[in-house]
């Protein structure tokens, strides 16, 4: 489904993706894992052409999207939720998912199928319902998440790329999160690439995952495989060597 | 037939190119970080191993080679501490030090997934009895089997080698329906059966993978004729893994590589220019998934040829030949590749069994020369002088045809002709003498 072949991406003259080649298929969950500053967000950054590739390709569903502006990458079914939530916080909860809905706001037909589209959100978190009238900048964190997560659907993507989406929530938010992105895939079929500092939480709802080290893939494996390998343990699961002697 | 992993053997081709770049890409960086040998090789030929944008960029790396492992020896190859390695095989080098080999956890599983693909495609399923003839120490193939067998849901009878009594005893009593053995081993089975008056046919014995040693064409025949079982081919090495780097399926028309685990290329020997599609030459392999052992564009030694067809059962995996011979066997003659294999395949054709005969090379002025001496022996010597002559034209017009070169064939007196251990069809190359 999304085909990404030989990426370089620059800040100005930092050369932050090296040739990243990667793939996610149709109803697939792909987790980015590595530390800090590995490019694993640039990569999304990259795909939704926030911060275009100077060179490489990038195929969706058959066709290149690497010289689209954003706006056209959101049509042809790609929506980011970006690190961070960046929601609108003065506006209500409705509104900004009405705002993820931007594309076909103007079109008078499509405002039915927004409405609808809008129940589904609130169907898969219903904690938003109640709050549908609420500020955004007054949700919890997690409340964000979901708010931002619902705004991304509200722009009916078949790819879902998803950045650090448990930062800073409770572990109970988190595996919250987590159920909705599973059931996503196992409802509607939408593919997910996700970024996510918590390796462990992520590469349990993952199939497969690619290991990230200063802009470049040192790993192509499946999840379980990642989770069973001692290198991904002692960098990304908080697993230090000595702990693993001791036991 | 049942295939054992849909997803990888029958991936379109696209698909398959996509991850094998992806796979190969993640491992020249993660070579290059922990190996040392890799960083070494990878900086002496001005080579960036995150500059590599297509398979085809591959062919500018140096080949690893088995002189580079056994100067390596023991552990400089592994790309991981020991700590995670949690298996270690032995290479089957027959002189010197042989080659270690370490596998870390998920190693073994993706090895497991690979030898069952080989034996589900040889036709053994979870109602086999797997009898495992083969020594369970250092080298691969015994445990590679068995952990595949396993996978598959087989039952295992992990009986080592030796003791052909109490083996045929075993086959006979536990009911044994698939053999894993060498070719060697499976006649001197069938000779011991003979002998003990056992009808093999009685047996519930059904098919078997061969290993070890690589199972000719009249070997393969002559097993399945008299153990009466389906004898299938598969290719694999210790250095690249052991068993599970390729395998035959049904239709019998090669063995399928698994690429997606495996990228091969063909070099000519002699200048490692990398061959188009279908030519004879050296298999390199370069593996994709490994971590505790991964080989960059290794030299196997082994000759033979890449069939690119699709094949009739599904898989989307190239073929390989049968293996031809060693690169190291090979002879040049007048500027031509000849393998003695080649030799031996055509003299065995035309006689029925192998003949006693040995190749001579000379040179006759500027030009070399090649005979072949043949021991008379019955079906090769004829009374009547114009048969004889009929017989050796026949046989150099054959000999021509599939190595492109003439030969001279000369009929000589038996017990003449010089045998090395046993073995007919030695290489005397006057030539550097």
């Amino acid at each position: 489904m999304l085909r990404i072949k030989n990426i370089n991406t620059y800040y100005g003259k930092l050369h932050a993706l090296k040739n990243i080649s990667l793939h996610v298929g149709a109803g697939e969950i792909v987790a980015l894992i590595g530390a800090n500053g590995a490019g694993k967000t640039t990569i999304l950054n990259t795909i939704s052409a926030v911060t275009p590739p100077s060179n490489g390709e990038i195929h969706f569903e058959g066709s290149a999207i690497h010289n689209l502006s954003p706006d056209v990458i959101v049509r042809r079914g790609i929506s980011q939720v970006p690190e961070g939530r960046q929601i609108f916080k003065p506006l209500s909860v409705e509104d900004n998912l009405e705002l993820g809905a931007y594309l076909r706001y103007r079109s008078h037909e499509k405002r039915k199928e927004i409405q609808q589209d809008k129940e589904t959100v609130y169907v898969l978190f219903p904690q938003l319902l109640e709050r549908r009238a609420q500020l955004a900048g007054t949700l919890s964190g997690g409340e964000q998440q979901m708010l931002a997560i619902g705004r991304a659907l509200m722009a009916k993507p078949k790819l879902l790329l998803l950045d650090e989406p448990a930062m800073g929530l409770a572990p109970m938010l988190v595996q919250e999160i987590f159920r909705v992105i599973e059931e996503l895939r196992s409802r509607r079929g939408t593919s997910v690439l996700l970024v996510e500092q918590n390796a462990r939480v992520a590469l349990k709802v993952a199939d497969r995952g690619y290991v990230l080290e200063t802009g470049k893939v040192i790993l192509e494996e499946t999840a379980s495989e990642l989770l069973a390998n001692k290198d991904v343990q002692r960098a990304y699961l908080g697993k230090d060597k000595k702990e693993i002697w001791e036991r | 037939m049942k295939i054992w992993d849909t997803k990888h053997e029958c991936m379109p081709r696209e698909e398959l190119e996509q991850l094998q770049l992806e796979r190969l890409q993640a491992t020249l960086n993660r070579a290059y970080k922990n190996v040392a040998f890799y960083r070494k090789m990878f900086h002496e030929s001005n080579i960036i191993p995150e500059d590599m944008q297509a398979l085809s960029g591959l062919a500018r790396i140096p080949f690893t080679t088995k002189e580079d492992l056994r100067l390596n020896y023991p552990y400089g190859m592994f790309a991981v501490p020991l700590r995670e390695v949690v298996r270690v095989h032995s290479s089957s080098g027959t002189t010197e030090k042989s080659v270690v080999v370490g596998y870390t956890k998920n190693d073994i599983k993706a090895w497991t997934n690979l030898v069952a693909r080989v034996m589900t495609a040889a036709g053994v399923t979870r109602d086999d009895m797997v009898q495992i003839t083969f020594s369970y120490g250092l080298y691969t193939g015994a445990f590679g089997f068995h952990y595949g067998a396993e996978a598959i849901g087989a039952s295992v009878i992990p009986t080592g080698t030796g003791n052909t009594d109490k083996q045929i005893m075993i086959m006979q009593d536990y009911k044994t329906t698939a053999l894993v053995s060498t070719p060697t081993y499976a006649v001197t089975l069938s000779d011991r059966m003979e002998k003990l008056n056992v009808n093999p046919k009685g047996l519930s014995l059904r098919v078997g993978l061969f290993g070890g040693e690589p199972l000719s064409e009249t070997m393969r025949t002559e097993i399945e004729a008299r153990l009466g079982i389906t004898a299938t081919d598969n290719y694999g090495l210790s250095e690249i893994i052991g068993p599970g780097v390729a395998g035959e399926c049904e239709h019998r028309c090669g063995m399928h590589i698994f690429e997606d685990a495996f990228i091969p290329e063909i070099i000519d020997p002699l200048t490692g220019t990398p061959l188009p599609a279908g030519n004879v030459g050296e298999l390199v392999l370069t593996s994709l998934t490994k971590e505790a052992f991964p080989m960059i564009r290794y030299r196997t030694g082994d000759l033979t040829s890449l069939e690119f067809a699709p094949c009739k059962c599904g898989r989307t995996m190239v073929r390989m030949n049968k293996t031809m011979g060693r690169s190291d066997d090979m002879l040049i003659i007048k500027g031509v590749n000849v393998f003695p294999s080649q030799i031996r395949t055509v003299l065995t054709a035309i006689v029925g069994t192998e003949p006693h005969y040995e190749i001579v090379i000379d040179r006759k002025g500027a030009q070399d020369c090649m005979e072949i001496h043949i021991e008379a022996a019955e079906g090769i010597f004829f009374d009547e002088m114009k048969m004889q002559k009929a017989f050796l034209e026949m046989v150099e017009k054959k000999i021509r045809s599939v190595i492109g070169l003439s030969a001279t064939v000369k009929l000589v007196a038996p017990n003449t002709v010089t045998l090395k251990e046993g073995k007919s069809g030695l290489v005397i190359d006057r030539r550097t003498m």
